[in-house]
């Protein structure tokens, strides 16, 4: 077996060393009626061309979102991803390493978590950011939680904009900690309601922008309104690519800011591993969840980092941690700083001023069609269209025109009775000729 | 001297002293003293070309940003050499054993990563239309097949995407049967003294109250102590087993029983899976719930803290409350049931946004394949066995915790050793560091005074462990000796000397900000 090194006389050179006359007698704690004496029912070991040829196999069977015309979106995107970042997490010692424990030998993932964290602050427009989350909807999440320590109040306002099933991940996990969730009705320009919701009882308000229509909001005024009530406003972010042209969190008077960071440096990956982005006001980083990397000196006196604050963490707090997370997403943060870094401030704005007009070429595109209502009034790089004859049959309907169409809404929120609502979304990576077959596609299916 | 016939000398001069040496620059040898991408001038600089586009954004109106963000860029050249130069400042598995206590670093093979890095896998989007998505959902149902033979489990929840979270997605079924069956108000969840972080910390996440049982004087669960404290308050026990002193829980079943018999669940802590993989199934020992990390014991890439995956096993009596989603078979080839309305299942909600980690279970299954039912049960034999054998070469000059017996897949030490030798376990890790080797996990588990926990796993040849053992078996002789400013200094020769950890919580600095460490506030704009 290839990643096995031991030989035969390895073994029994290491277990006369040891004293024991078989490996089974290092297995004598185990219960006899455990103890296993034949191979469970499983092919045996294979070698690299037989694996290799398994798993082509199962992913021939898949269409790539490359494949051709493409456009789902609701909460990933397809972008592109310079070759660089990709051959800069293959090496070793970033790949092959594990949490940084040990600073004198970790400092290039710990100045990369440093600048990660740099980078999401400024995208953010808060003073802090954590090193990392598992993805969007659990930063959402723990996002809710934190709120809760923060103004001691156990009701949480979720609007009707949030992605269904970051909704449903936070209610999972904040419910069960025995929090009350307010989740509004799904609707396409949402993020006023939450206004009459707001009361002192109130630990945070979650809205998303773009939400999960691609309707983009100014939230200063729901800002306003929470802190009035003494309460946080989260605001968040599926599409981090949409920083670059939109208004920050904190410009808005967010005091958390929670994004899905896949889109920069990251693949789609049919859904993870993905990359949560955590910032928030500098007051608040004591309830902050998540691992912080910090800034020191080492005996020398030279600049240095560690990751600190651990006295929040449950491998020293235990049971009174601010969250029970341990690993959290290093390699996918790494990847997301050297695009960023790649991209710089010129290449971020760049790109997201190409996102909308792309969304925009779609927009006008799709609007031509007749049959076809635009739903979503200000959007950034996806929108939301209604479709006669139901949103998932148009999708299933296209896919023999070799388009893939959308995000049925009806599949991210089968109850809230958007049948006809199709979410489509436009990056750098749909070209003009993508976009024609789609319109046309879909004119002849509604002609 | 000796001198190459241009006059180059080749050998060094015997009479330079190197000690206390340094550069006018702060580099050591190749490696250059690395400023933050924040610090390296390019304001206006971007590594990327894009096309311009084609139409405006008026539409927005005020919406827009107006103010800069503040990001740095970097042309590729500049991109590679900052990041490739900070990589040569960790230690990597690649580079040397990394024999970190309950992490499980073992060799993370290539194989893996071309195989997640095919079309077919990492250019699929969570919600392309399911026909189009076919051979992904058999990837994670062959994965789920596996895990559930390698455990005797019958049903396995995979979108946990790590350990700890893993554990919330088993505690979340046990809340949600409990419910079911007129048990919501057990409010208790008993962990033994010795269990990692996470699991108390989950358990409190879950709104459960915590009690600790306590440790036999063999390292094991008290049964005793967990008898009298199984009451009708009791929700859960959440056990690792192998446990985290790297011992198996002997009476395991006769836990199970009390437990089963008191009306609780039995969590199993997966961390320690490596051990007993292909060998022992939980299915068999009374477990209810399990999360395996697939970053561990199936050696998907830890990536500097990440990205994990933590699928979770469950037993018969836990299945039903999955969460979604999940792949089921029909008439059309696969499909995945992503909400609960109108399936028979009470799945209690949703863990994440979409399926778990699937670049995880690419890489994992890849690994498992590899393996098969051989290889996976000589994987836990040799974990076991390179532990024994570690444990038996440091003995003589360290002390075992639990010298009696055997051990499982790591060695556990204590620091009664080094008393009187003025160092401590700290001191002694970071002396290992200077010798070429990272630290184990030190003071952990809490009952052990000064722990040092070792795990070499099984992909370390013996030659690598020997040289292990003989730099471990040096540095106890020379503690000994009375050498500590070996070990106070410690370490010497890394990238970094000791870090300042307090400064660095006392004042946190979390982010560079402008006009830092003396560099001029740059110009914010890129126009």
């Amino acid at each position: 077996m290839r990643y096995l090194p031991l030989t035969p006389a390895d073994r029994a050179e290491m277990l006369a060393t040891i004293g024991a006359r078989s490996i089974d007698e290092l297995f004598v704690d185990v219960p006899a009626a455990a103890r296993k004496a034949e191979l469970f029912d499983l092919p045996l070991h294979a070698g690299e061309l037989e694996v290799e040829r398994e798993l082509a196999g199962l992913a021939a069977l898949n269409r790539p979102a490359g494949a051709g015309p493409f456009f789902c979106g609701a909460g990933a995107y397809k972008h592109h991803v310079p070759a660089t970042v990709d051959h800069i997490i293959q090496r070793s010692e970033f790949l092959t390493s594990y949490t940084p424990y040990q600073p004198e030998i970790a400092q290039g993932t710990l100045q990369v978590l440093f600048e990660f964290q740099t980078q999401v602050a400024a995208l953010t427009g808060l003073e802090v950011a954590n090193a990392s989350m598992y993805d969007g909807s659990t930063a959402c999440a723990e996002a809710v939680m934190m709120a809760q320590r923060v103004t001691r109040r156990k009701k949480a306002v979720l609007s009707g904009g949030l992605h269904p099933h970051y909704a449903a991940t936070t209610q999972t996990i904040a419910h069960a900690e025995g929090m009350e969730i307010v989740r509004q009705a799904a609707a396409i320009d949402a993020e006023a309601a939450v206004l009459d919701a707001i009361d002192a009882d109130t630990a945070a308000v979650v809205v998303q922008t773009p939400n999960v229509f691609g309707v983009v909001t100014d939230v200063t005024k729901i800002a306003e309104a929470a802190h009035a009530a003494g309460a946080l406003l989260i605001v968040v972010t599926t599409e981090a690519v949409s920083y670059g042209l939109l208004k920050s969190p904190g410009e808005m008077g967010a005091d958390i800011a929670v994004a899905e960071g896949q889109s920069i440096g990251n693949g789609l990956n049919f859904g993870g591993p993905y990359v949560g982005l955590f910032a928030c006001r500098e007051k608040l980083v004591r309830q902050m969840p998540g691992r912080l990397c910090g800034e020191t000196v080492d005996a020398e006196g030279r600049r240095g980092y560690v990751l600190t604050l651990s006295t929040r963490e449950q491998h020293i707090r235990r049971e009174k941690a601010t969250s029970n997370i341990c690993t959290n997403s290093g390699l996918c943060a790494l990847a997301f700083t050297i695009h960023l870094s790649l991209l710089g401030e010129t290449g971020l704005r760049q790109l997201a001023a190409l996102n909308h007009a792309k969304a925009r070429e779609l927009c006008d595109a799709l609007a031509a069609v007749p049959g076809v209502e635009v739903l979503t009034p200000r959007f950034f790089n996806e929108l939301a269209i209604r479709v006669k004859g139901g949103a998932a049959r148009t999708v299933e309907a296209l896919l023999a025109d070799g388009v893939v169409a959308g995000v049925p809404f009806s599949r991210l929120d089968p109850s809230a009775g958007l049948d006809d609502v199709l979410l489509v979304a436009a990056t750098e990576t749909t070209s003009t000729e993508d976009i024609q077959a789609f319109a046309q596609a879909l004119a002849g299916r509604t002609a | 001297m000796t001198m190459l016939n241009v006059g180059r000398p080749t050998r060094p001069d015997g009479a330079a002293e190197s000690a206390g040496h340094t550069s006018l620059t702060g580099g050591r040898g190749l490696l250059q003293d690395e400023p933050l991408i924040f610090e390296l001038g390019g304001w206006s600089k971007t590594g990327v070309d894009l096309a311009a586009p084609s139409q405006d954004a008026s539409d927005l109106g005020d919406l827009v940003r107006s103010a800069p963000i503040g990001l740095p860029g970097l042309s590729e050249p500049e991109a590679m050499r900052h990041y490739v130069r900070l990589s040569q400042k960790n230690h990597a598995i690649d580079l040397a054993l990394y024999p970190l206590g309950s992490c499980t670093m073992k060799h993370n093979p290539r194989l893996n990563e071309k195989m997640a890095r095919l079309a077919g896998f990492a250019d699929l989007h969570p919600l392309a239309p399911q026909s189009t998505v076919q051979g992904a959902l058999a990837l994670m149902d062959r994965l789920a097949h596996w895990l559930k033979t390698l455990t005797g489990m019958p049903a396995v929840a995979l979108s946990p995407k790590a350990g700890a979270h893993g554990e919330l997605c088993g505690l979340l079924c046990i809340k949600a049967a409990h419910e079911a069956n007129g048990q919501g108000h057990r409010r208790t969840v008993l962990v033994p003294t010795s269990a990692h972080g996470t699991n108390p910390a989950t358990a409190a996440f879950v709104g459960y109250s915590v009690v600790e049982i306590a440790q036999t004087q063999d390292g094991r669960v008290d049964i005793a102590d967990l008898a009298a404290k199984l009451s009708p308050d009791v929700a859960a026990i959440m056990v690792t087993n192998p446990n985290t002193c790297g011992l198996f829980e002997r009476d395991v079943i006769e836990i199970a029983r009390l437990t089963h018999e008191a009306g609780a669940y039995f969590y199993c802590d997966g961390a320690n899976f490596n051990a007993i993989v292909g060998r022992v199934r939980q299915g068999d020992l009374g477990v209810d719930a399990m999360h395996i990390n697939l970053h561990k014991t199936f050696s998907t890439p830890h990536g500097g803290g990440g990205p994990g995956a933590g699928p979770v096993v469950l037993s018969a009596a836990l299945a039903a409350h999955a969460p979604a989603p999940w792949v089921v078979s029909g008439p059309d080839g696969l499909r995945l049931v992503e909400e609960t309305v109108d399936e028979a299942a009470q799945g209690f909600g949703r863990m994440s946004a979409f399926h778990g980690q699937m670049g995880m279970f690419v890489r994992a299954y890849a690994y498992m394949v590899s393996h098969g039912a051989d290889g996976l049960r000589q994987v836990a034999e040799d974990a076991v066995l390179n532990a024994n054998y570690v444990k038996a070469r440091l003995s003589p000059v360290m002390s075992p915790a639990f010298p009696e017996g055997p051990c499982m897949h790591e060695a556990l030490f204590d620091d009664a050793w080094l008393e009187g030798t003025g160092v401590t376990t700290l001191d002694f890790a970071k002396a290992m560091i200077d010798e070429g080797f990272h630290p184990m996990t030190m003071y952990f588990p809490l009952v052990v005074h000064g722990a040092m926990l070792i795990e070499p796993t099984e992909t370390e040849p013996k030659q690598e462990l020997d040289r292990f053992c003989e730099a471990l078996i040096a540095l106890a002789h020379a503690a000994k000796a009375g050498d500590a400013d070996r070990f106070k200094g410690a370490p010497y020769l890394a990238p970094m000397r000791r870090l300042d950890e307090t400064l660095a919580a006392r004042k946190p600095k979390l982010t560079w900000r402008r006009g830092d460490n003396g560099v001029a506030p740059a110009p914010l704009a890129a126009e």
